[in-house]
């Protein structure tokens, strides 16, 4: 399945004479609303599943996750601030953009996670589902999670949810375009900004689903899409003091264990790794919120 | 004397009826503990209270064991409405002993009766009260139908508020269906083991409660044991930090309620005689030694001064002494190693540039004792605006707009609480939305409730506890 792989050997399908010659896409990393090129000037060669040259993937670095981090940290206060009704427009369109764009994602699943044509249309629809199930939730969250608390005393007395701050995940490693989006959906109903490490075989899919968010109203640096080895990433993302989050979901093959010891430095929030992609359920997008609880003064009349 | 000033009014120590020793609580038995005994003192005069066992790395086995085997063959298989009944009365006990339990408290921790008797101890037993009622309701905390008890649950309290911590702890478990070991903190043991008493008075199945007293390496065994499904701790932002570690990788559950540099800000337009009040109630509640103090006071700059002058005056006022007296505001400072970490946080803030003032106090000759004192003229990057003192010390910071007093509040690694104090309204929602804190006081501060959830954000810890968010957090969703 995975096709990722760092020797060149191969080389793009030959020029026939009546064929066009193609335009291959350059792949860049996604950070602050911006598809920049690694710092490091590092790719990975990407080959679709016959072993022929697709594209090479930016191979982000230490500086990359550091950047993408503080474009997160500047986006979350505004994307946390917009109305409940705004986020869930914005996701409803990312669902919008994704169904348009959906013979490209059934392609570059087919090419490049070996997928069979059915099997590749059934994600992409999945993964468009999962966003129009999670943009339904920006505006209902506050409430099955949010309170007026009868404390006994003259006070007016409130429990919010409200968001962590900015998450660093690392997707599935299975199910490219769908593990990715069950890791960034549930952070932005509550108004996190992401830095996301997709799964080393996903990396066509995933910079194609930053296309998606860049053309989706979502603010830049909400989501930061960092395509690379996630082994190398996931410690500097884990000790970064100014992310409050790690959602390990598809960290399961990696050394963990010592990804969440780096975060009880900062005592992060932690989510453990688990099999397949993350739950769709709405303790997911609560274990990436705080509960807020305000009191408030009532006279006695 | 003069006429003004209060006789002293000591509450009496005749109601208690303490041991000479208290030993483990496990399996519903008093047993032995294979470490060193140790003694608590009562920290305004440091006589010797009653010697405590202390348990060793066999003792937290046995206390593990029992607290499993009580899940399985009683607690865990019994009905939410027997297991609330069973908190029904364990409230209604804790409130038949109260004054026992307040004058026990203070004898130990060091605090005034004045606060064991109106607000630790009758919160205590609220807490029961409120987590009986969800024994038999816990459909609707939130996790869908049948949620799950984890099982057993170690508990890790401080000193600061003994018997409340514990009530937080051991309330929302044993409601749920969770059995505990819980480790009260080695200074303050003492309402801890009135409260096993407690609890066998109401025929509490043996093993569903294991008190184990001892030191950290005590709690470190505790957190560390392989059959503990749930940790939850209060206390340092160190040791939370360890706990987090060594539960890494297992399939503990963690909730944290750690350290706290909470801001108070007060706004040109506050009423100011309820600020001043809630100021001085914000730093000086327990000597400070609370982690939602509001220890960073945040003026609006142009009232700086006139709120500076009332507040020294209203310190003036406070009664510091024995926390046996009822008109005693200021009680102990809890341990010697406390006090030394007050008294050189509070000369570094002066080194670095601030100007410490205290009013005129004598201080008793024996026990642990600071004068209240308020720090002025200190910056966002002093020592004592950015460490934890956990002691009845209140630096002072100005600010000019709304926008600088937010900055200046999350400018910390820690989120647990907050104050604002303005008479606008739409000013101090909105100020309250921007602030990083799990409980935000508007017009008020220092108040607790079960119905309430309380918990930080960033380094504070996380999960909350009081409320549904409370019971949530020993509790997981039905198969």
């Amino acid at each position: 399945m995975a096709t990722t792989k760092t020797t060149t050997t191969a080389r793009p399908a030959a020029r026939t004479a009546s064929a066009r010659l193609d335009v291959p896409k350059t792949y860049k990393l996604f950070i602050g609303g911006a598809f920049p090129r690694s710092e490091s000037g590092r790719v990975t060669e990407v080959l679709d599943t016959r072993g022929r040259f697709v594209a090479n993937v930016a191979k982000a670095s230490r500086k990359d996750a550091r950047d993408a981090v503080r474009a997160a940290r500047k986006a979350q206060p505004g994307w946390a601030g917009a109305t409940a009704y705004n986020r869930g427009q914005v996701l409803y369109r990312v669902a919008e953009v994704l169904e348009g764009r959906k013979a490209q994602f059934v392609d570059e699943l087919q090419r490049t996670e070996g997928l069979t044509p059915a099997r590749a249309l059934k994600q992409v629809e999945d993964a468009i589902d999962l966003w129009v199930w999670h943009a339904g939730w920006t505006d209902k969250i506050a409430q099955i999670a949010g309170h007026a608390n009868p404390v006994a005393g003259p006070y007016f007395n409130i429990t919010v949810p409200e968001p962590t701050g900015v998450v660093a995940s690392i997707a599935p490693q299975s199910a490219g375009l769908l593990g990715l989006t069950s890791v960034i959906a549930p952070a932005l109903v509550t108004g996190n900004a992401v830095v996301v490490v997709p799964a080393a075989s996903a990396a066509l899919s995933s910079i194609s689903l930053a296309e998606v968010l860049a053309t989706s109203d979502l603010p830049g640096g909400v989501v930061n899409i960092l395509t690379g080895d996630p082994a190398e990433l996931a410690p500097w993302l884990a000790g970064h003091a100014d992310v409050n989050a790690l959602d390990l979901t598809g960290a399961g093959g990696l050394d963990w264990v010592e990804l969440e010891r780096i975060a009880a430095d900062t005592l992060k929030r932690v989510i453990r790794p688990e099999p397949g992609i993350a739950p769709e359920t709405p303790q997911r997008i609560l274990a990436l919120t705080e509960s807020k609880t305000i009191w408030h003064t009532k006279s006695r009349l | 004397m003069t006429f003004l000033e209060y006789a002293p009014a000591p509450e009496s120590t005749a109601i208690l009826n303490l041991r000479d020793e208290y030993r483990l609580f496990i399996g519903g038995e008093w047993v032995a503990g294979s470490g060193t005994p140790f003694a608590s003192v009562s920290p305004s005069t440091e006589r010797q209270i009653a010697t405590f066992a202390s348990a060793d790395e066999g003792d937290v086995d046995a206390a593990v064991r029992a607290a499993r085997s009580a899940f399985r063959q009683t607690w865990g298989r019994m009905s939410g409405r027997d297991r609330g009944k069973y908190l029904f009365r364990i409230a209604r006990i804790l409130q038949e002993r109260a004054r026992e339990l307040a004058v026990a408290e203070s004898l130990d921790n060091g605090k005034p009766i004045k606060e064991t008797r109106d607000a630790d101890i009758p919160l205590v037993a609220q807490w029961f009260f409120h987590c009986a009622g969800w024994a038999d309701k816990l459909d609707h905390v939130g996790l869908g139908a049948n949620p799950q008890p984890h099982g057993v649950a170690a508990q890790i309290i401080p000193w600061n508020f003994p018997l409340l911590m514990l009530a937080w702890k051991v309330a929302p478990a044993l409601a749920a269906g969770n059995t505990v070991v819980l480790k009260p903190a080695e200074t303050t043991p003492l309402t801890a083991m009135l409260f096993a008493e407690i609890c066998e008075q109401a025929g509490l199945p043996a093993g569903v409660v294991n008190l184990i007293t001892g030191a950290g390496e005590t709690g470190a065994a505790l957190v560390r044991h392989p059959d503990v499904d749930k940790v939850a701790f209060t206390g340092s932002t160190a040791v939370g930090r360890e706990i987090a570690k060594a539960i890494a990788g297992t399939d503990k559950k963690l909730t944290l309620e750690l350290g706290g540099k909470g801001a108070n800000i007060v706004f040109d337009d506050a009423p100011l005689d309820q600020a001043i009040e809630g100021i001085v109630n914000g730093i000086f509640f327990n000597q400070g030694q609370v982690c939602c103090a509001g220890s960073r006071l945040l003026v609006q700059e142009n009232v700086h001064d006139t709120v500076m002058d009332r507040l020294k005056e209203r310190m003036s006022t406070l009664r510091l002494g024995d926390p046996l007296d009822k008109n005693t505001d200021v009680g102990a400072i809890n341990s010697t190693e406390q006090l030394e970490r007050i008294t050189r946080l509070v000369a570094q803030g002066v080194a670095e540039g601030g100007e410490a003032w205290s009013p005129a106090c004598e201080l008793p000759a024996e026990g642990y004792w600071f004068a209240p004192t308020v720090v002025t003229g200190v910056e966002a990057s002093s020592t004592i605006a950015r460490e934890e003192i956990f002691g009845p010390v209140l630096s002072v910071l100005t600010f000019r707009t709304p926008d600088e007093a937010i900055a200046k509040a999350n400018n910390t690694p820690y989120g647990l609480s907050a104050g604002i104090w303005s008479d606008k309204g739409s000013r101090v929602l909105a100020v309250a939305d921007k602030l990083r804190a799990g409980v935000v006081w508007t017009n008020t501060f220092n108040k607790f409730d079960p119905a309430s959830p309380f918990g930080g954000y960033k380094e504070s810890g996380y999960g909350r506890e009081g409320g549904v968010q409370g019971m949530q957090a020993y509790l997981k969703a039905g198969k």
